[in-house]
């Protein structure tokens, strides 16, 4: 099971839990399953997410493999200048 | 994806690191470059936009008869020409409510109509006859303002999300965003000092030279062309085509050469107007903005208000961080970037206790799109401020309290991931040790520093690579280069194929040549799109050595690649004379056909960058005035691809900084029209402002990349706001907590301070 | 609106154009005359990226009509190079990087090029002084200057070498 780390203001969508374990074997399973999980999470995925998996942003990286001890943060999606 | 899990950090290299002329450096110098506004087509008009003159107002009507009766008018466009395709919501139909208004104006300069006619003069005379019904509306500028209850409200749904319960009431807060770990009370219950101020920042705008200019042309079957300066073409076609309503392959958009773009060139404004007229006129319609309509009407950065509260030890140890972040980013949702500012304000500290609560505000001012770091300028500016308050109160050398506190590999960063190697403590080390750190100081003059930090990112690329037959190179790119990027390309794809820099060409394609490729931004180009091209030069090699494989009649396995040459890989192989690029080139037709190289890909693995500014300012206290004497930039740039240019985009992002610190800013009238809105007001520094902008590259390698490469472009720009209010706060004995330090604001805090006899906060 | 007839000199070449009375030179020299080297940032005259030299006298050719060019001698960036060979300016901006995206580069380059006729050695302060009428965003002066010093170093250098060779031919003589 992937640990998943939630930003503050997501929290109120999972009962206050800053993180959450979900199965996933990719960065979209782990998505859609979140989603399943904790409905309210959807507008925000929908709007776009990028993550961060053992230490590594990856932007759109949905085919991402996880581990089953990944540690996924789940971050804005990035923009710059 | 990173290539290899540990970078070739030990790697000699040939041509990276070296200083070598850029390819489109002759062009640029002999005013042959084709900028935006270069551009001409057989039979073009001429377009021009009309503009709300008010800041907040329902349109009730247009009328556009008489200006379309005028002659030489061949089309006249209003929001009626601009169906929805977009679904009605989400940031596609805010884009598409920017580029041209719907119900209602939300700032002074949003567009309402356009003309497409034979001269600009004749144009000019056309915008004049369309007659707009406006209703006006009571407007708010101000972002603590438009936060208030009963402020004038923007969009009567938006409820605040990320907030529990869901608001009842509409509000201008769009969104709420929480970042951090620990637990801030009990940090603070640890703490001996506790420092807690509150700081105003306001927008600037990127500023770029040149104007936002488009070339469009589309016939009655939907195929269109464009020309047009943009950060991204491929975003540009795809954003155009939908909200045109047409198949994204029927557009071809030509990236122009681009006058600078910071961020501000990382959407779309006039293009779909452009294309819109020529659409109707069924002509090809060239839109240029003036100046004002830069300032007016393409997006600055947010105008912020932030509340720090930091606690320590009296050993100096920060126990704990709170902020609150409220950005205002003009009249849409999601625009403001006050969750990247909350998410890098105190990335730069090793904390056990921090929290960082964003507000993204809507207002009646442009809507906001990137600058360079967006969001994180003003977070640090505010942060560091603090920082060097509590080392004063702590009586500790501000580099030592940093330096203590500072994030390091295995940190819990304070917006969730932990670092991997980072160069923080680098460049904090290398300042102290600067001789510049130690340099005696005038009269009236201080020193301030600060720290900053970037995340940067990767994205979409797509190369090809093709080898004529003699041996050169053309590589195609789809990021349009904003600073000398091409050199950058030729030189990592001359390193991998080991011939020299001179042999190889990059160009930037046109979207119809290339698969998708993301904006430049995000300090990614060089790392991002370059990966690309390392990896199309690998992909290409792979195939020269089938071709030599071949030739010999030996396995492909057995042949290697070395210093431009194929060659059998040991004894076993053969005993076979190496074979050029240029060999395998010149005998590609006969050997099955063209020699190309491609990769694509989204890529991952980007470091963030960090960097320390040292900075001396003096403040000529009869008039407030403050003039930068000294300023140094110590940056880690993992590798430094080309050396030059990476200096160049620290100093430009170091200047950009002092602009925004001590002048730029957007002033507004009681009646919320911007009051200044031209180079003469709106004052960038010029080269009599300034010093000479010393640098330091740290090369910290990025395990993300195969040379070592980091993203360099925006750092820069996050220190110098802070180091400079450092500074100034050094210079005079007042701590300003608001932006631009404009001569009549730091000579009010000085004479204040003087009536309270010493040290204040202004 | 009826149109004027101008006859000018630009980079030495006699030039003869006609245009309306609210055309400005920088309309002329890019809309008419296909001179788009000069550019437009805004129109009001504070950014210096439409830069020309008008008899010699460095004018940022938006806040000058195109009638006024009547019988004058307009300098552009496009006549700074002879043939092949570049100006020293022009090669050293490319030597110090002193572009990145090099929309201000032909106003620069036409303003340094003013100065440096009148002030051959120019310190630091001058230069950065005879430059303060030029925008650049992106480089932060600091190459520009460094590429302006280098150049003006080179053309002294140049200039003392063939007066060298003058005094010699005459005394050969």
């Amino acid at each position: 099971m992937a640990k998943v780390v939630l930003w503050g203001s997501l929290r109120p969508h999972t009962g206050g839990k800053a993180e959450v374990e979900i199965e996933a074997r990719n960065v979209q399973e782990l998505l859609a399953r979140l989603g399943d999980s904790y409905p309210g999470l959807q507008s925000q995925i929908k709007r776009g997410v990028s993550v961060s998996i053992d230490g590594l942003i990856y932007r759109e990286g949905w085919l991402q493999p996880l581990k089953p001890d990944s540690e996924v943060f789940l971050l804005p999606r990035m923009t710059g200048g | 994806m990173p290539l290899d899990n540990a970078p070739e950090g030990k790697r000699k290299f040939n041509v990276v690191g070296t200083r070598p002329l850029r390819p489109d450096g002759i062009d640029k110098v002999t005013g042959r470059a084709k900028f935006g506004a270069d551009a001409s087509a057989p039979g073009q008009l001429v377009g021009r936009i009309l503009r709300s003159p008010h800041a907040h107002a329902i349109i009730r009507k247009i009328d556009t008869s008489k200006a379309e009766k005028l002659p030489g008018v061949k089309a006249v466009i209003t929001r009626d020409d601009f169906p929805d395709h977009t679904g009605g919501s989400g940031g596609l139909y805010d884009t598409l409510c920017n580029v041209m208004a719907r119900e209602k104006a939300f700032y002074e300069g949003h567009a309402v109509a356009a003309v497409a006619a034979t001269s600009a003069s004749i144009a000019r005379q056309a915008l004049k006859l369309i007659k707009v019904d406006y209703e006006v509306l009571p407007h708010v500028t101000d972002v603590d303002e438009a936060m208030k209850p009963g402020a004038p409200l923007l969009h009567k749904d938006m409820f605040t999300d990320g907030v529990d319960p869901k608001p009842k009431k509409p509000s201008n807060i769009a969104r709420r965003f929480e970042f951090g770990h620990g637990d801030v009370e009990a940090g603070f219950k640890k703490a001996d000092i506790i420092v807690e101020r509150s700081f105003k920042t306001e927008a600037a705008h990127q500023g770029y030279i040149e104007p936002h200019a488009a070339l469009a042309s589309m016939g009655p079957d939907g195929s269109a062309e464009l020309w047009c300066c943009t950060q991204g073409h491929y975003m540009v076609r795809d954003v155009c085509s939908q909200l045109l309503g047409i198949d994204i392959a029927r557009l071809r958009v030509t990236q122009s050469e681009i006058g600078g773009g910071f961020g501000g060139k990382t959407t779309v404004f006039i293009e779909p107007v452009a294309l819109a007229l020529a659409r109707k006129a069924n002509r090809p319609v060239k839109v240029v903005m003036t100046r004002e309509e830069v300032f007016k009407a393409s997006g600055p950065t947010a105008s912020t208000s932030i509340d720090i509260k930091i606690g320590v030890t009296k050993d100096g140890l920060i126990t704990a961080a709170d902020g609150v972040f409220r950005y205002q980013g003009g009249p849409f949702q999601g625009c403001s970037p006050a969750e990247f500012g909350a998410m890098s304000a105190f990335a730069q500290f090793h904390l056990d206790n921090v929290r960082a609560v964003a507000y993204d505000v809507v207002c009646n001012r442009p809507k906001t799109i990137s600058y360079r770091a967006p969001g994180a300028p003003m977070a640090n500016f505010a942060v560091e401020s603090v920082i060097e308050e509590l080392a004063h109160k702590l009586g500790m050398e501000p580099i030592d309290f940093r330096i203590k506190n500072a994030a390091r590999e295995g940190t819990k960063s304070s917006y969730g991931p932990v670092y991997g190697p980072i160069g923080l403590g680098a460049t904090l080390e290398a300042a102290k040790n600067h001789p510049h750190f130690k340099a005696p100081l005038g009269p009236n003059q201080g020193r301030g520093m600060a720290a900053g930090f970037w995340f940067n990112f990767g994205g979409q690329s797509c190369v090809t690579l093709n080898i004529p037959v003699d041996g050169s190179i053309t590589v195609s790119v789809g990021s349009p280069d904003i600073g000398g990027s091409r050199a950058a390309m030729c030189m990592m794809v001359a390193e991998e194929m080991g011939i020299p820099y001179d042999h190889v060409r990059a160009i930037i394609a046109d979207t119809s040549a290339l698969g998708y490729n993301d904006v430049t931004d995000g300090s990614r180009t060089t790392f991002a799109t370059g990966m690309a091209c390392i990896l199309a030069a690998r992909d290409a090699i792979k195939k020269l050595c089938a071709r030599a494989a071949a030739t010999w009649g030996i396995p492909e396995d057995a042949v290697k690649w070395e210093n431009g040459y194929a060659k059998p890989a040991g004894p076993n192989a053969g005993d076979f004379a190496p074979l050029s690029l240029k060999e395998i080139a010149e005998a590609s037709p006969g050997t099955g056909g063209p020699i190309a190289g491609h990769h694509e890909f989204s890529a991952d693995g980007a470091g963030v960058s960090f960097a320390t500014h040292i900075c001396d300012v003096e403040v000529d206290p009869e008039t407030g005035r403050s003039s930068i004497v000294r300023y140094t930039v110590i940056q880690d740039a993992g590798k430094a691809v080309h050396p030059s240019y990476v200096e160049g985009q620290f100093q430009g992002g170091a200047v950009q900084g002092i602009g925004w610190a001590l002048n730029e800013e957007y002033i507004y009238g009681k009646d919320g029209r911007l009051q200044n809105a031209g180079f003469l007001d709106y004052r960038i520094p010029v080269c009599s402002d300034l010093p000479m902008i010393d640098t330091q590259i740290l090369e910290i390698p990025n395990p993300g990349h195969p040379y070592g490469v980091r993203g360099v472009g925006e750092t820069s720009i996050v220190p110098p706001l802070a180091a400079i209010a450092n500074a100034v706060a050094n210079a005079t004995g007042v701590r300003f907590t608001q932006i631009p330090l404009s001569p009549p604001r730091v000579l009010k805090g000085i004479e204040e301070a003087k009536k309270a006899g010493g040290r204040k906060a202004a | 609106m009826s149109g004027i007839t101008v006859n000018t000199k630009i980079n030495g070449d006699p030039v003869e154009f006609i245009c309306e009375a609210d055309e400005t030179l920088l309309d002329v020299l890019r809309n008419r005359l296909g001179l788009t080297g000069a550019k437009e940032g805004c129109s009001t005259g504070d950014c210096g990226a439409c830069s020309v030299t008008v008899d010699g006298r460095l004018t940022c050719s938006c806040l000058v009509l195109g009638a006024e060019a009547e019988g004058r001698d307009i300098g552009t960036i496009e006549g700074m190079a002879q043939g092949e060979h570049l100006h020293p300016l022009q090669s050293k901006f490319l030597e110090h990087a002193a572009l990145q995206c090099g929309i201000c580069t032909p106003g620069f380059l036409v303003a340094a090029k003013s100065l440096l006729d009148k002030n051959p050695d120019p310190t630091e302060t001058e230069i950065r002084f005879g430059l303060a009428g030029n925008l650049c965003r992106c480089t932060g002066y600091d190459k520009i200057v460094r590429a302006v010093q280098d150049a003006a170093k080179e053309m002294r250098s140049a200039k003392a070498k063939s007066a060298k060779t003058k005094t010699a031919a005459k005394k050969r003589a």
